[in-house]
C-alpha cells in the first residue's frame, strides 16, 4: 500500500472534481457519498499504511515517493513527491480520519443547505490541500499544500456569502493569513538560497554544516517560518482572525479551524525542528508566545457568551500549548497535543453544532441551559470531550497536556510551566461553563423555541460517539513511562525526532506531584465553574459588576480589534485614500494615459497599414525582403 | 538510372499514407455517397488521423529515414506529427457540427483537412529542401480551398483570393530561395548543406551575397507561413473570413508546420553561420510580437483578436531562433503544443457561442455577460485566455518560461524584457475577454447556447490538457528534449 | 563561379538584344502603307464581334485546369517512358499509382458535375 501513498490526496481531489463540476445534478445522496467516500478510502489506506509502518523496522519508517517530476529549470529542481513517515503518517490519520467523521456528520447537519454538492466540494478540496500539504517531501509543495488550504478556508468562512459579516470574516481571515504566509514564502526563498534545493531530507541533512548554532541565518530562516507558523495557527499577534472564522458553517469551525488547518503551523514548526533547533532564539520565542496566547486567550475565553467564541478562543488557547511543547523542544508531545486536541476539539465543536442544530441556530449562552435531558447524546459525548480539555486524569487531554508541561519544567521553564499551570485551571473552567450553562441550570431558551428541541438525526450523533471514545482512549497510546506505559507515541515519533532519553534531572515524585498539582488545578476550575453557574447562578453578574473594568476588557477581547483598526487598519486606509487621491490619481492615471495614448497612436499606425488591400499587403512583403537584402549587404 | 540506390522505405512514411489514402476514399465517398449518409464522413476523417497517429507512434524512437534523406521518421518529425495530427483531430471534431450548422456536411472538406495535415507531415519530417517545399505547397493549396469554403459568403471568398494571392507571392520567393542556395551548395539536402554551409565562401566564391540573399527568401517564404511581420497581413482578414474551425486550423497546425521547417533549416544546416542570420530574427521577433499584440489591443472581434494574439505568439516562439540552443527548441516543441490546446479549445468557444446567422465573435454583443448564462463555456474560455496570457498554473505559462529563459541563458536579456513587456500588454486584451464575460451586464440577445457533444468534447479536452500541462509540463518537456533532432 | 553568372547575363543581354534587332530591323526595311482594313485586329481570320476585354465564364478556366492537370501528367510520362526499361516493375507501379490518383480526380470531378456544360 505505501506505494499507493499519491492516491490519499488523490481520492479527495476526485471527490472535489465530481461534485463540483457535476454536483447540482448529482442529487445529494452521490454527492455525499462521493464526499464522505473519497475521504473515507483515502482513512482507511492511512490505516493500511500505519500497519505496513509499523511492521518495518523503526529505521526504515522514513520512505520517499516521486509521483512525478515538478518544476525541472536548471538549478531549481522540483518533484511532487511524498514523504511517508511516523510524523505525516499521524497527520495523515488525524486529517483523514477527523476529516471522514466531519464529512459524514456534514451530511445532516448541511442536509437542507442549497449550496449542499459546492459545500462537499470545497471540504474535498480542502482535505485534498492538507494531505499534501502533511505528505510532502519538499518546501515548495508545503507551500502549495499551506496556500490551498488558506483559500479553502477563505471559502468556506465565506460560505454563506450572502452575509456580510460571513463574507467580512473571510476576508480578514485570508488578510491576516497573507502577512504570515509573506514571511513564509520569504522563508522559503531564504531556504533555497542558503541550501540550493528545497528537499526537506536534503535541507536537513546540510543544515548542521551550513547553518551555526544559534547563528544569525538559522535564526532569520526560522523566524520567518515561524512567522507563517504564526498566522496560520492564530498566535499572537496575528490570532485575530480565527474567532471572525466561526462565522462558517459548525464542521467548518470543527474540520479546519480546530482540528486541521490551524495545527499546520506547529506541524510545518514540528517538521523544521533540525532548523529550529539550531536557533534557540526562535525556540524561545516560539515557546513564549505559544504560553502567552495561551494564557490569554484563555481568560478571553471565560467571559465569551457566544458558545462557538468560546471555543475558539479555547482553539486558540490550545494551540498555543502544542507551541510551548515545541518551543521546549518536546516536539513529539506538541503533535501528541494536536491529536488528542483534534479528537476532543472537533467533538466539541460538532457537539456545539447539535445544540444549534437543536435551537435553531442560537449561538449565545445565556440563551440555553436544561438541555442534558433533551439531547442525551450531545450530552454525554460533549461530557468525555469536556473532561479530556480539562485534562481530567484518564482522559487523553491529560496524557497530552501534562506531558507538555512537564517537559516545560523539566526544561527548567519555571515560568512557562506556571502559565501552562494556570492556563489549564482557566481551560477547566471556561470549559465546565459552558457545559454547565448549556446542558444544566434552568432553561432560559426563547419560547418559540423551546417547544421543538431535538436530538440530532443518527448521522450526525454517531461520528460524536466515534470522536467521544477517541477523546477518551486516544491518551492511551502515550501513556508516560513514569505510569507504567512506554510512551509508545513517542517512541513511534523517535525516527523523525530522534531518541530523547527522559531527562533524569527530577525523580519521578516531582513528575508526580506535578501531576496532582495540575489535576488539582483542573479540580479547581471546574469547582468554580460549578459554583458560579450552578450553585447560585447570580454571582458572576455582581462579581462582573464588582471587577466591571477587567470583566469588560476581557468581554471586550482586551480590546485587540479596536487596537488593530485603531493602529493598523486606519492609518492604512488613510494611507490608501492618500495614495489612491494623489499617486493613483494623477501619477499613475497620468503615466498610465499617456502610455495608452502612446500605444493607441502606433496601434493607429498599425491599423492603417491594414488597409485590405492586397497590393499594399504585398507592398509591406516586399518591404520586408527589401530590408533583409539590405541588412545583407550592408551587413 | 538505378533504383537501387534510392533507400526505399515504405515504413516511414507509413503515417503519410495513411492519410493519403483515406483522404482520396473521402473524396470518392463524397462523389458517390448520396446526401443523407454523408454523415459518416467526418468519423471516416478522424479514423484516419487516429491511425495514422498511432502509426507515428509506433515509429516514434526508431529515427528510420528513407528515401534518401527526403523522408524521415526522427522524433523531430514524429513529434511534430502529433502536434499535426492532434490538431487536425480536434478540427474535425470543431466541424462536425459547425458544417451541419452551415448545411455544407461534405467529405471533400475532411479531405482537404487530411491532404493539409499530409502535407505539414512532409514539411517536418524532410531534410530535402525540395519536399519541404512539396509540402508546403499541398498544405496551402488545400487551405486556399478551405478557407473559401462558405462559397456564399463574399467575405469567404475575399479570405481565399487574399489567402491565395499573398500565398504565391510568398512561394515565388521561397522557391527563389531555394534555387539559390541549390546553385551555391548543389543539393537541397539539408544535411549535407549543414556540413557545407561553413565553407560558403570557398565554394560560393563572389556570390556569397546570393547565399544570403536565398537565406533571406526562405525566411520571407516561412515568415508568411508563420505569419511574422511585416509578412503577416494575410492573417487577420483570412481569419475573419474563412469558416471558424479552418481559421482554429491555420493557426494551429501551418503554423506549427512552418516553424518546423524553419527549425529544421536554421537551426540544423544554417546553424554554424548563426550570427549570420540571428539579428533578423532578432528584429522579426520584437516586431510580431509588439504588432500583433498592440493590434488586438482593440479589436473586437475575437477572431480577429485571435488572429492578432497569433501573430503576437509567433514572435513569443521566434525568440528562441535567437538563442538557438538545445533548450529553446524543446521549448518551441513544448509551445507549439501548448498553443494548439489552447488556441484550439477558443474557437471551439467561438463556434459554441455563434449559430447560423452570426458567427459568434463579436465581443460586445455576444460576449457581454455570456460566462453567467454559460458556465461551461465561460469557465473554459477563461481557462483559454488565461493560458494564452501566461498564467501559471496553465501551460501558456510554461510554454513562455521555458522559451524566454532559454533566452536568457543565452544572453539576450533585452530581448526577453521586450518579450515579457509584450506579454504584459497581452494580458489587457485577453482578461478583456474574461470580463466581458462575467462581469459585464448581459447584452439581449445573449441566451444560454445547447453545446453539441463533438464540441464540448474539445473544450473538455483542451481544458484539461492545458491545465495538465500547466501542472506537470515536465513529461512533455522531457518528451520534447528527447525529440530535438 | 563568377564567370558562370556572367555567361547567364551574357545570355539576357543577348536574348534582349536580339529581340530589339529584330523589331528594329523590320521596321527598318518594312514599308509602311497603312489603310483600314490593314488596322482592323482579327482572330482566327474571322473579324471579330465586340471587344477583347469581356468576362469569361469560369467553366473555362475549370477546363483549362484540368487539362493542364493531364498536360503536366504527359509531361511526367514521356521521361518515365524513356527510360522505363531500366527502371523495371517496380516504377511501373508507382507511375499506375501516379495514374490512378489523377483518374481519382477526374472521376470526383466528373461526379460532381463539373464537366458539364450549362
Amino acid at each position: 500500500m505505501i506505494e499507493y501513498v499519491w492516491l490519499i490526496p488523490l481520492l479527495p481531489l476526485i471527490g472535489f472534481v465530481i461534485n463540483g463540476i457535476l454536483g447540482r445534478r448529482l442529487g445529494k445522496t452521490l454527492v455525499s457519498l462521493i464526499g464522505c467516500g473519497t475521504i473515507g478510502v483515502s482513512f482507511l489506506i492511512s490505516v493500511k499504511i500505519l500497519f505496513e509502518l509499523l511492521s518495518l523496522p523503526a529505521e526504515h519508517r522514513i520512505i520517499e515517493r516521486v509521483v512525478f517530476p515538478w518544476i525541472y529549470s536548471g538549478l531549481f529542481k522540483v518533484n511532487v513527491s511524498f514523504l511517508l513517515d511516523p510524523l505525516s503518517c499521524v497527520m495523515i490519520l488525524v486529517v483523514s480520519g477527523v476529516g471522514f467523521f466531519i464529512h459524514v456528520y456534514s451530511i445532516g447537519y448541511m442536509g437542507e443547505d442549497k449550496g449542499f454538492a459546492r459545500f462537499f466540494s470545497f471540504m474535498n478540496l480542502f482535505v485534498f490541500f492538507m494531505l499534501t500539504l502533511v505528505l510532502s517531501n519538499n518546501f515548495l509543495l508545503l507551500y502549495l499544500g499551506w496556500e490551498g488550504v488558506g483559500l479553502c478556508s477563505y471559502l468556506l468562512i465565506g460560505f454563506w456569502y450572502e452575509k456580510k459579516s460571513a463574507s467580512d470574516a473571510a476576508k480578514k481571515a485570508f488578510i491576516v493569513n497573507r502577512i504570515g504566509d509573506f514571511g513564509f514564502a520569504l522563508g522559503i526563498m531564504l531556504i533555497f538560497w542558503t541550501f540550493g534545493t528545497l528537499n526537506y531530507s536534503d535541507v536537513f541533512l546540510q543544515a548542521p554544516s551550513i547553518l551555526t548554532l544559534g547563528g544569525g541565518l538559522a535564526t532569520a530562516i526560522t523566524l520567518l517560518l515561524f512567522a507563517g507558523a504564526v498566522g496560520k495557527s492564530a498566535q499572537i499577534p496575528l490570532y485575530v482572525w480565527l474567532p471572525d472564522a466561526m462565522e462558517g458553517p459548525t464542521p467548518v469551525s470543527a474540520l479546519i479551524h480546530a482540528a486541521t488547518m490551524v495545527t499546520a503551523g506547529v506541524y510545518m514548526v514540528a517538521r523544521c525542528h533540525v532548523l529550529f533547533q539550531l536557533a534557540p532564539f526562535t525556540m524561545g520565542l516560539v515557546a513564549v508566545i505559544g504560553a502567552v496566547t495561551a494564557l490569554y486567550t484563555a481568560s478571553i475565553g471565560m467571559v465569551q457568551n457566544d458558545i462557538k467564541r468560546v471555543l475558539a478562543y479555547s482553539t486558540i488557547s490550545q494551540l498555543g500549548y502544542m507551541f510551548l511543547g515545541c518551543g521546549v523542544g518536546a516536539f513529539a508531545s506538541g503533535i501528541f497535543h494536536l491529536m488528542t486536541h483534534a479528537f476532543f476539539k472537533a467533538l466539541l465543536f460538532l457537539g456545539a453544532g447539535c445544540v444549534m442544530h437543536a435551537l435553531s441556530g442560537e449561538l449565545n449562552m445565556q440563551k440555553m441551559g436544561e438541555l442534558k435531558n433533551k439531547l442525551p447524546v450531545t450530552f454525554w459525548t460533549m461530557f468525555a470531550a469536556v473532561l479530556a480539555i480539562s485534562g481530567i486524569p484518564l482522559f487523553s487531554g491529560f496524557f497530552s497536556k501534562d506531558e507538555i508541561l512537564w517537559k516545560a519544567f523539566s526544561q527548567g521553564n519555571l515560568i512557562l510551566w506556571i502559565i501552562g499551570l494556570v492556563t489549564a485551571g482557566m481551560t477547566a473552567f471556561y470549559m465546565f461553563r459552558l457545559f454547565f450553562l448549556t446542558f444544566f441550570g434552568k432553561s432560559r431558551v426563547d419560547e418559540s423555541i423551546k417547544s421543538h428541541i431535538h436530538e440530532s438525526p443518527k448521522i450526525m450523533i454517531v461520528p460524536l460517539m466515534v470522536l467521544a471514545v477517541l477523546s477518551v482512549i486516544g491518551g492511551y497510546i502515550g501513556v508516560p513511562k513514569s505510569l507504567g506505559g512506554g510512551n509508545n507515541f513517542e517512541s513511534f515519533l523517535s525516527p523523525v525526532f530522534g531518541e530523547k532519553g527522559e531527562i533524569a534531572l527530577h525523580p519521578a515524585s516531582t513528575e508526580y506531584l506535578l501531576m496532582a498539582l495540575s489535576v488539582v488545578v483542573a479540580l479547581l476550575g471546574i469547582f468554580f465553574a460549578y459554583r458560579f453557574y450552578i450553585k447560585s447562578p447570580d454571582l458572576p453578574k455582581s462579581l462582573a459588576q464588582r471587577f466591571s473594568f477587567p470583566y469588560k476588557l476581557l468581554l471586550n477581547k482586551y480590546y485587540v480589534d479596536e487596537l488593530y483598526f485603531k493602529i493598523v487598519v486606519n492609518p492604512l486606509l488613510k494611507f490608501a485614500t492618500f495614495l489612491w487621491q494623489f499617486f493613483d490619481v494623477k501619477v499613475i492615471d497620468g503615466i498610465a494615459n499617456g502610455l495608452a495614448n502612446t500605444v493607441n497612436w502606433f496601434a493607429g499606425i498599425g491599423r492603417k497599414v491594414q488597409t485590405g488591400y492586397v497590393r499594399n499587403y504585398a507592398l509591406g512583403m516586399v518591404f520586408g525582403v527589401l530590408l533583409i537584402l539590405a541588412y545583407f549587404i550592408l551587413r | 538510372m538505378d533504383l537501387s540506390l534510392i533507400d526505399i522505405n515504405w515504413q516511414v512514411i507509413t503515417p503519410q499514407i495513411i492519410l493519403a489514402v483515406f483522404g482520396f476514399v473521402l473524396l470518392l465517398l463524397e462523389a458517390f455517397l448520396p446526401k443523407d449518409k454523408k454523415g459518416i464522413l467526418p468519423h471516416l476523417a478522424w479514423i484516419g488521423i487516429a491511425l495514422s497517429f498511432f502509426f507515428s507512434v509506433n515509429l516514434f524512437g526508431s529515427g528510420f529515414s528513407g528515401f534518401n534523406g527526403m523522408a524521415l521518421a526522427d522524433n523531430f518529425a514524429l513529434f511534430f506529427s502529433f502536434i499535426f495530427l492532434i490538431s487536425s483531430f480536434l478540427v474535425v471534431l470543431l466541424s462536425i457540427s459547425f458544417l451541419k450548422r452551415e448545411e455544407q456536411v461534405r467529405g471533400d472538406y475532411y479531405a482537404l483537412l487530411l491532404f493539409a495535415t499530409l502535407g505539414m507531415m512532409l514539411m517536418a519530417s524532410s531534410f530535402d529542401l525540395i519536399v519541404i517545399f512539396l509540402g508546403l505547397e499541398i498544405v496551402s493549396v488545400s487551405l486556399y480551398i478551405l478557407s473559401g469554403f462558405r462559397k456564399k459568403d463574399p467575405k469567404s471568398n475575399e479570405a481565399s483570393m487574399k489567402f491565395f494571392l499573398m500565398g504565391s507571392f510568398a512561394t515565388s520567393f521561397l522557391i527563389f530561395g531555394i534555387a539559390l542556395i541549390y546553385g551555391n551548395f548543389g543539393t537541397t539536402n539539408l544535411e549535407k548543406i549543414l556540413f557545407l554551409a561553413p565553407f560558403s565562401g570557398v565554394f560560393a566564391g563572389a556570390s556569397e551575397f546570393l547565399l544570403y540573399a536565398g537565406i533571406g527568401f526562405l525566411i520571407v517564404g516561412f515568415g508568411f507561413k508563420i505569419a511574422s511581420v511585416p509578412f503577416h497581413m494575410w492573417m487577420p482578414d483570412v481569419f475573419e473570413g474563412a469558416p471558424t474551425p479552418i481559421a482554429g486550423f491555420i493557426s494551429a497546425g501551418p503554423k506549427a508546420a512552418g516553424f518546423a521547417a524553419l527549425l529544421r533549416i536554421f537551426l540544423l544546416a544554417f546553424s554554424s553561420i548563426k550570427p549570420d542570420w540571428t539579428l533578423i530574427f532578432w528584429i522579426l521577433a520584437v516586431l510580431s510580437m509588439t504588432t500583433g499584440n498592440l493590434l488586438a489591443l482593440w479589436q473586437t472581434n475575437l477572431k480577429r483578436l485571435l488572429a492578432y494574439s497569433s501573430i503576437a505568439h509567433g514572435g513569443y516562439i521566434l525568440i528562441a531562433f535567437v538563442s538557438g540552443s538545445n533548450s529553446a527548441i524543446s521549448g518551441v516543441l513544448f509551445y507549439l503544443s501548448a498553443y494548439i490546446l489552447m488556441n484550439l479549445g477558443a474557437f471551439a468557444v467561438i463556434i459554441s457561442m455563434g449559430s447560423k446567422e452570426k458567427e459568434g465573435t463579436d465581443l460586445y454583443k455576444e460576449y457581454a455577460g455570456a460566462g453567467l448564462k454559460n458556465p461551461f463555456l465561460g469557465v473554459f474560455m477563461a481557462i483559454f485566455m488565461l493560458s494564452l496570457a501566461g498564467f501559471p498554473p496553465t501551460a501558456g505559462f510554461f510554454a513562455k518560461f521555458y522559451i524566454f529563459s532559454s533566452a536568457i541563458k543565452s544572453g539576450y536579456l533585452g530581448l526577453v524584457i521586450i518579450a515579457v513587456i509584450n506579454s504584459l500588454i497581452s494580458v489587457y486584451y485577453y482578461l478583456r475577454v474574461i470580463v466581458y464575460m462575467f462581469m459585464r451586464p448581459s447584452a439581449e440577445e445573449v441566451k444560454p447556447v445547447s453545446i453539441p457533444f463533438s464540441l464540448g468534447l474539445v473544450i473538455l479536452l483542451t481544458g484539461i490538457g492545458i491545465l495538465a500541462l500547466g501542472i506537470l509540463p515536465q513529461e512533455l518537456l522531457n518528451l520534447a528534449y528527447n525529440s530535438i533532432f | 563561379m563568377p564567370s558562370d553568372y556572367a555567361f547567364v547575363g551574357l545570355f539576357l543581354v543577348f536574348g534582349v538584344a536580339f529581340v530589339l534587332f529584330v523589331f528594329l530591323l523590320s521596321k527598318l526595311i518594312a514599308p509602311y502603307k497603312p489603310n483600314p482594313v490593314k488596322k482592323e485586329n482579327y482572330e482566327c481570320g474571322e473579324v471579330p464581334i465586340g471587344q477583347g476585354w469581356v468576362q469569361f465564364n469560369v467553366r473555362y478556366y475549370l477546363f483549362a485546369i484540368i487539362f493542364v492537370i493531364f498536360d503536366v501528367e504527359v509531361v511526367f510520362l514521356f521521361p518515365w517512358a524513356v527510360v522505363y526499361k531500366s527502371l523495371g516493375f517496380f516504377a511501373f507501379i508507382e507511375m499506375l499509382i501516379f495514374i490512378a490518383i489523377l483518374i481519382f480526380g477526374l472521376v470526383y470531378v466528373w461526379r460532381k458535375g463539373a464537366l458539364k456544360w450549362v
